[in-house]
């Protein structure tokens, strides 16, 4: 597979939340293996169209979404599908670290658990083991796996959330802002981490930090007002946007 | 798209530095324009005077620096913003490189005056400084405006300033032949044409700047070099 294959289509997608039309006939390729960053004002949508990824949307009674979305050429909202496999195979990782109320063994070990990944507890261990290094923060954590989770730093609390996102081996991970509860060393780890994480993942991070966008993916969309106005090499996008409304968003102006 | 940025500071920041490129600007036009009389005039206070300002031009280019640094660093600027502060940083140098060839040239003029008079000479060589001034002003005009097509139209009056010194180059040449002692003015006046033929290709390095600033590509390298002298050998008889 080689690092330009696109992992997720999305055609003519609309969500609705009742009445309010949140989501207006978004159509994007998102690429395998890189990091793609979803930016814009608060209430454009992006958290919307994230969450319509891995259809988290599907738990929101008002919400309707229609449209084609399609991982790996299949679509998503296809009614064979169980959104539970589906989840396991498109991670989130959320805005306020969120460990499980158990230690920080069973918060890794959960997913692996009840989606039958390992057959003993050896292979359960090497699970949590390779998933707490992904996470970058096996070294930290090692000599006290029985430990709660929740009493971890917001820093390590993120990273075990992202540890426990990987260990199910999602291929696509979600982040709606990961970062906006950290200070910046932690920020720097989990941008580090994210840079890391795309060698196996393709990643969708919504941020409201430009220069986290700018400085973690290779392709950033900018939405506004349920609208995709642009999307594009990150690169490009930072130096020299199409469209204005990116323009006056990025550079900080009134739009 | 609205002009102004949620944040006014980073708006006056913007602007201060634009200022002093302007400031910066009408130094050099002043040392271009000033060099130009020194020479017709044989004018050595003016052409000291000249000398002296470059000092200013230089400071001016400093301080520049640390305020398009001090603006990255704190600010972060994205696209129009980014391109303004690099593009700053480019004219910026450039006009000081101008600032130097107006030096050189007012150094010249202090020798020349103690030299054989070349007629006709200095006043091919005001047109030419004036044609340089003046694209250089329509540079920085075209930068003020964010007008891309006044900045193209400067990049195409740069061939008529190579045309002019590749007739000077000629006349020049035809002077030092016809009398040796011509030589050591002429080589002078040739030094000054090369200079104003720089000034105006780093005037169209400030033009491309803004080409770039507007509309986010510098232009395509396609306009015809018009100084051919490099390759006038051959002009030069064979002695008998």
């Amino acid at each position: 597979m080689n690092a330009n294959s696109i992992k997720i289509t999305s055609r003519n997608v609309q969500v609705y939340y009742g009445d309010t039309h949140a989501i207006k006939d978004v159509n994007v390729d998102i690429q395998d293996k890189s990091v793609t960053a979803f930016i814009g004002p608060s209430g454009c949508g992006k958290s919307t169209f994230l969450r319509c990824l891995n259809r988290m949307n599907d738990t929101i009674d008002i919400c309707q979404v229609s449209g084609d979305i399609q991982l790996d050429g299949e679509d998503i909202y296809d009614k064979r599908v169980d959104p539970v496999q589906l989840r396991a195979k498109v991670g989130m990782v959320f805005q306020k670290p969120n460990p499980f109320p158990k230690s920080i063994y069973d918060n890794v070990a959960y997913g692996p658990r009840i989606h039958g990944l390992a057959k003993n507890k050896g292979e359960l261990d090497d699970i949590v083991e390779k998933s707490l290094r992904r996470g970058a923060i096996w070294d930290e954590v090692k000599d006290r796996l029985d430990e709660p989770g929740t009493g971890l730093s917001g820093g390590q609390q993120q990273r075990l959330c992202i540890a426990r996102a990987v260990a199910t081996e999602p291929e696509v991970l979600l982040m709606d802002e990961p970062c906006s509860a950290l200070d910046p060393i932690a920020t720097a780890q989990i941008e580090e981490l994210i840079d890391e994480l795309r060698e196996n993942y393709s990643v969708i991070i919504v941020t409201h930090s430009m220069q986290q966008a700018a400085r973690v993916s290779q392709k950033t969309a900018f939405f506004h007002l349920g609208n995709l106005v642009e999307f594009g090499e990150t690169g490009e996008i930072f130096t020299n946007p199409r469209d204005e409304r990116t323009e006056s968003y990025i550079t900080g102006r009134i739009g | 798209m609205n002009d102004e940025h949620i944040s006014s500071a980073f708006d006056r920041d913007l602007e201060a530095i634009q200022a002093e490129i302007l400031k910066m600007g009408g130094l050099v036009e002043e040392a271009i324009m000033k060099a130009t009389v020194s020479l017709e005039t044989h004018d050595s206070e003016l052409a000291d005077e000249v000398c002296n300002a470059d000092a200013s031009i230089d400071l001016l280019e400093e301080q520049i620096n640390q305020e398009a640094a001090r603006v990255i660093a704190l600010r972060q600027p994205a696209a129009v913003d980014l391109r303004v502060i690099l593009t700053v940083l480019k004219i910026a140098a450039n006009l000081e490189r101008i600032g130097d060839y107006a030096k050189n040239m007012a150094k010249r003029t202090r020798v020349l005056s103690q030299l054989t008079q070349i007629n006709g000479a200095t006043a091919s060589l005001r047109r030419m400084a004036r044609e340089v001034e003046r694209m250089l002003r329509d540079a920085l005009n075209a930068f003020i405006m964010r007008d891309s097509i006044m900045a193209n139209g400067v990049l195409v009056r740069d061939q008529d300033v190579d045309q002019m010194y590749n007739a000077l180059f000629r006349e020049f040449l035809t002077f030092m032949m016809e009398d040796p002692r011509n030589i050591t003015p002429c080589i002078q006046l040739h030094f000054i044409a090369k200079n104003i033929e720089r000034m105006g290709d780093l005037v169209t390095n400030i033009a491309e700047q803004v080409v770039y600033l507007v509309t986010g590509t510098l232009p395509d390298d396609a306009r015809p070099k018009m100084d051919l002298t490099s390759m006038e050998l051959e002009v030069i008889p064979q002695s008998k």
